[in-house]
C-alpha cells in the first residue's frame, strides 16, 4: 500500500510539529500571509485535531505589506481560531527606514531579523517554526529541520547537529532555541499540489489579473507605497500579472501570467524554469547573502 | 510502490561528486535559470570551465571558497517516472557523520569512485557506513572515465572491487563522466560495450523493498490529545505495519493490551492506516499510556540491556564513565555504553538504558531499531545506533561503578584542583537533570 508523495510529506511534517510540541514549553508558528503559511496553517489544524491548535501564530510585520495580505491574514486566523501576534520594529518605521532610503539589506535587517529576534524573546517563545524549504536557495538546502540558534538567534552552519532518521533532538541550552522548518522536503510544485488537493484558501494576490504596474526591466512593480517613485519616462500601466512570491511591496515584483486558478499556476510553473525568490531583491544583494542573513537571525 | 526514491552519495574528496549531483540537476532541468545565472557568473571568478556544476550543490560561503563540500545538502528534483530526495553527503573524513545522516534515510547510495585511483579508503568507509545503515541498493558511479579513454577493463576491475566489498547487496556498476556527461542521462556512445541501464535510468526504475506496511504495527505515541473530557486520543506517525479498528494492539513498556476504537484524521475517521501516515487513534480500554509508549502488534523486545553498532559523530570522545540521552522513537531515557568512540570511529557497542525500551532489530525495522546519543552537556547529537541484539541484564557490579566511584574517577583524572571541582560538578548535574 504505497503512500501519494504528498501524503508521505504531509505525515513527516505533522510528526515534526508534533515533536515540537510535546517538546518544548512555548511554540510559535511564524506566519508570513504567504503560501508556505496557509500550507502550515492547515497542517497545524491537521496535527493536533481534534484539539485546537496549541501555539500562537506571529506576523513580523514591515507595515510594507500588501493591503490584500493583511486582509487575507485576518480572515484567515479568525477562521481558524488561533491567536495571531502581530509585531512591528515601530521605532525604525518611526525613523524612517524604508528600502528606498536605507537600502534593501539595512530595511530586512531593521524590519525583518531585528523584528523577529525582538518579538522571539518579548514572548519566551523556545522554538519557531517557519515555512523555508531546502529547494528554495543553496544555503537552505543545508538547513537541519530543526535549526539550532544561539541567545542571540543566530545560525552558525559548522555548528549543525546532525539529523538521522526521524529523530529529533530537542534539547537546547539556557538562552537557546530552535527553528523548525516542517516543510524542509516540500518543493515550491509540492506546497501547489497540496494548496491544489486540499482546497486551501491563498492571497489573490497570487491569481493574475489585471493590475496597475511600473515597468521596469523584467521587473513588475506594484506602487502600493506612496514612496515607490517612477523613474524619468515610466508610468503605471495595466498589465495581467501576479505574484510568485509575496514579500514587502516595494521589493516583490510581479510577473505576467495568466494564471487564475491553482491548476494553471501549477502548468504554468512545471514550463517555466526561474526559481521563485529570483523575483526577491534582497536574496541577491550578494553572493552568499542568504547565509549571511540567516547567520544573523533571519530565516 | 512509492513514487519517492531517498538517495545519498557519497565518494571521497576531488572523485567528483558534487559535479555529478550538479549535471543530474541541471540535465533533469531541476536547476533553475536563475541558479544557472548566477553559478554562471560565479564560475568565472574562478578556474573551472564554463559551468562549475558543483556550484549547484555547495551552498555554504566557507564550501565555495574551499571547493570542497562541509555539509550535507538536499536537493530535489523529480522526472516523470520519479520524485527524488538526493542527500549530496561530503567526502571529507572529519565529516563522516554526514554521510551517516544522508544514508539513514536512503533507499539507495550512489558512490562515486575515480576511474584513474580505484577503491580508495574513503569509499571503504562509505561503503561500510552506507550498508551499517541498512542501504541495500548500490550504485558503484565510476567516474573520470575519460581520464582513462573509456576502458572497460578498468571499469571491470572496480567494479569486482565493489562487488567484493559490498556482497549481500545489489550493485549496479556504471561507467560515466560526471563532467561531460557520459551516461548520466542517456547511454553514452563512447562506452558501446556498456549495455546496462545509465544513472538517471537505473534511480527510475530501480525497485527498492521497503514495504514497512507488511510488517508488525509500530506506533510510538507523540501525544496525548485531550481536547475534553470526552476524548483521549494517542498521536502518532506509523513506523511500521498496518491497524484498524478494532485490532488489538498492545503497549509498551507497560505490556497492558485493547482494542483500536478509532483512527481519527482531520479528514475524517479511517478504516484503516499504514506506515508512514501520521494519524490519533483511540482505545476502548483506559490503559494508561504517555509520550514515548510503543503500540505494537506482534512481538518486540523490550529490556534494559542491548547490543548495536555506534556511530560516534562528536568530537569529544564518548566516555563509558559518562551517561548520556538516549532518544528512541518518541522517548528519551538515560543509558550508558560499554566502550570509548573517537569522532568517526564505528564499533559495537553494548548499552544500558536507566529505564526499559522497546525495541527492534535495526535490520527488522529501521524506525524502531534505531537510536541517537546525545551529550548532555553540550546537547550535541554525538552518536548514531543501530540495534543488532537484545540482552540479558548484567551483574551489577561488573559493568556499573556506583556513582560515588565514578565522582571519585572524575576527580583523581582531573588535571589541577579547579578541573576536578569542575568535572564533579558537571558530572553532579547530568546525574540530577
Amino acid at each position: 500500500m504505497p503512500l501519494d508523495h504528498l501524503r508521505a510529506l504531509e505525515a513527516e511534517s505533522l510528526h515534526i510539529l508534533r515533536e515540537v510540541v510535546a517538546e518544548f514549553e512555548r511554540p510559535v508558528m511564524l506566519y508570513s500571509i504567504g503560501k508556505d503559511s496557509s500550507v502550515m496553517l492547515r497542517l497545524a489544524q491537521k496535527a493536533f485535531f481534534p484539539g485546537p491548535i496549541p501555539f500562537p501564530l506571529l506576523h513580523v510585520d514591515t507595515t510594507y505589506k500588501f493591503r490584500e495580505m493583511i486582509e487575507f491574514r485576518d480572515r484567515c486566523t479568525a477562521g481558524a481560531g488561533v491567536r495571531l501576534i502581530v509585531h512591528a520594529n515601530e521605532e525604525a518605521i518611526a525613523d524612517g527606514t524604508q528600502p528606498f532610503l536605507v537600502g534593501t539589506q539595512r530595511c530586512c535587517g531593521l524590519l525583518k531579523t531585528r523584528a523577529l529576534l525582538d518579538a522571539l524573546q518579548a514572548g519566551g517563545f523556545d522554538a519557531a517554526f517557519g515555512g523555508a524549504r531546502r529547494d528554495e536557495e543553496r544555503s537552505r538546502a543545508k538547513e537541519r529541520i530543526f535549526s539550532l540558534r544561539d541567545s542571540k538567534g543566530q545560525w552558525d552552519p559548522k555548528r549543525q547537529r546532525p539529523e538521522l532518521w526521524n529523530l529529533l533532538n530537542g534539547r537546547v541550552g539556557p538562552g537557546e532555541s530552535i527553528r523548525v522548518f516542517p516543510l524542509s522536503n516540500w518543493t515550491e510544485i509540492d506546497v501547489w499540489r497540496y494548496i491544489d488537493a486540499e482546497h486551501i484558501p491563498i492571497v489573490p494576490l497570487y491569481f493574475a489579473k489585471e493590475r496597475e504596474v511600473i515597468v521596469r526591466g523584467d521587473a513588475l512593480l506594484i506602487p502600493e507605497q506612496g514612496f515607490v517613485p517612477c523613474l524619468p519616462g515610466e508610468r503605471p500601466q495595466r498589465v495581467r500579472c501576479r505574484m510568485r512570491s509575496l514579500g514587502c511591496s516595494p521589493c516583490t515584483g510581479a510577473v505576467r501570467s495568466t494564471a487564475d486558478t491553482v491548476p494553471k499556476i501549477i502548468e504554468e510553473l512545471i514550463a517555466s524554469r526561474h526559481s521563485e525568490r529570483q523575483l526577491r531583491v534582497i536574496d541577491h544583494d550578494q553572493d552568499g547573502s542568504m547565509e549571511l542573513k540567516k547567520r544573523e537571525g533571519y530565516f | 510502490m512509492s513514487g519517492l526514491l531517498r538517495i545519498c552519495t557519497a565518494g571521497s574528496v576531488d572523485d567528483g561528486k558534487s559535479t555529478l549531483i550538479g549535471r543530474l540537476l541541471y540535465d533533469s532541468r531541476a536547476v533553475y535559470e536563475d541558479q544557472v545565472t548566477s553559478v554562471e557568473k560565479a564560475s568565472r571568478n574562478r578556474t573551472a570551465g564554463p559551468i562549475d556544476f558543483s556550484l549547484f550543490t555547495d551552498g555554504l560561503k566557507a564550501e565555495r571558497e574551499q571547493g570542497i563540500t562541509i555539509d550535507v545538502a538536499y536537493r530535489y528534483f523529480a522526472t516523470s517516472a520519479r520524485t527524488f530526495i538526493l542527500a549530496d553527503t561530503p567526502g571529507h573524513e572529519q565529516y563522516t557523520r554526514n554521510m551517516a545522516t544522508g544514508a539513514s534515510t536512503a533507499d539507495v547510495a550512489v558512490l562515486l569512485v575515480d576511474a584513474r585511483h580505484g577503491v580508495r579508503v574513503q569509499s571503504r568507509r562509505h561503503a561500510r557506513i552506507a550498508r551499517l545503515l541498512g542501504i541495500r541498493h548500490f550504485v558503484v558511479a565510476v567516474n573520470k572515465m575519460d581520464l582513462v579513454d573509456f576502458d572497460r577493463g578498468v571499469f571491470e576491475t572496480i567494479s569486482d572491487d565493489f562487488t567484493e566489498l559490498l556482497h549481500g547487496t545489489t550493485i549496479h556498476p556504471i561507467p560515466l563522466s560526471a563532467l561531460h556527461g557520459d551516461n548520466v542521462i542517456t547511454r553514452s556512445e563512447r562506452t558501446p560495450w556498456f549495455d546496462e541501464r545509465c544513472l538517471l535510468q537505473f534511480l527510475e526504475t530501480v525497485d527498492v523493498d521497503r514495504a514497512p506496511a507488511d510488517k508488525p504495527f509500530r506506533f510510538p505515541v507523540q501525544l496525548v490529545i485531550r481536547p475534553n473530557d470526552g476524548f483521549r486520543g494517542y498521536a502518532g506517525q506509523i513506523v511500521s505495519g498496518t491497524v484498524r479498528p478494532g485490532d488489538v494492539v498492545t503497549a509498551w513498556p507497560s505490556g497492558r493490551s485493547a482494542h483500536v476504537t478509532r483512527l481519527v484524521t482531520w479528514d475524517g475517521d479511517l478504516d484503516v492506516a499504514h506506515a508512514p501516515m501520521s494519524m490519533t487513534l483511540t482505545l476502548d480500554a483506559d490503559v494508561d499510556i504517555s509520550r514515548g509508549d510503543v503500540l505494537a502488534a506482534g512481538p518486540a523486545h523490550i529490556g534494559r540491556r542491548f547490543a548495536a553498532e555506534v556511530v560516534w559523530m562528536d568530537e569529544r570522545p564518548l566516555d563509558p564513565s559518562r551517561v548520556y540521552l538516549l532518544k528512541f522513537g518518541a522517548r528519551t531515557v538515560t543509558a550508558e555504553v560499554d566502550r570509548g568512540l573517537f569522532l568517526n570511529q564505528i564499533a559495537a557497542v553494548t548499552v544500558t538504558t536507566a529505564q526499559p525500551v522497546v525495541f527492534d532489530r535495526y535490520a527488522d525495522n529501521r524506525s524502531t531499531g534505531s537510536f541517537i546519543l546525545i551529550d548532555p552537556a553540550t546537547n550535541f547529537t554525538a552518536g548514531a545506533g543501530m540495534i543488532a541484539d537484545p540482552l540479558g541484564e548484567a551483574p551489577v557490579h561488573v559493568e556499573y561503578p556506583s556513582a560515588a566511584e565514578r565522582l571519585a574517577r572524575l576527580a583523581r583524572a582531573a588535571p589541577s584542583d579547579g578541573d576536578a571541582v569542575e568535572a564533579v560538578r558537571r558530572a553532579l548535574e547530568e546525574i540530577l537533570i
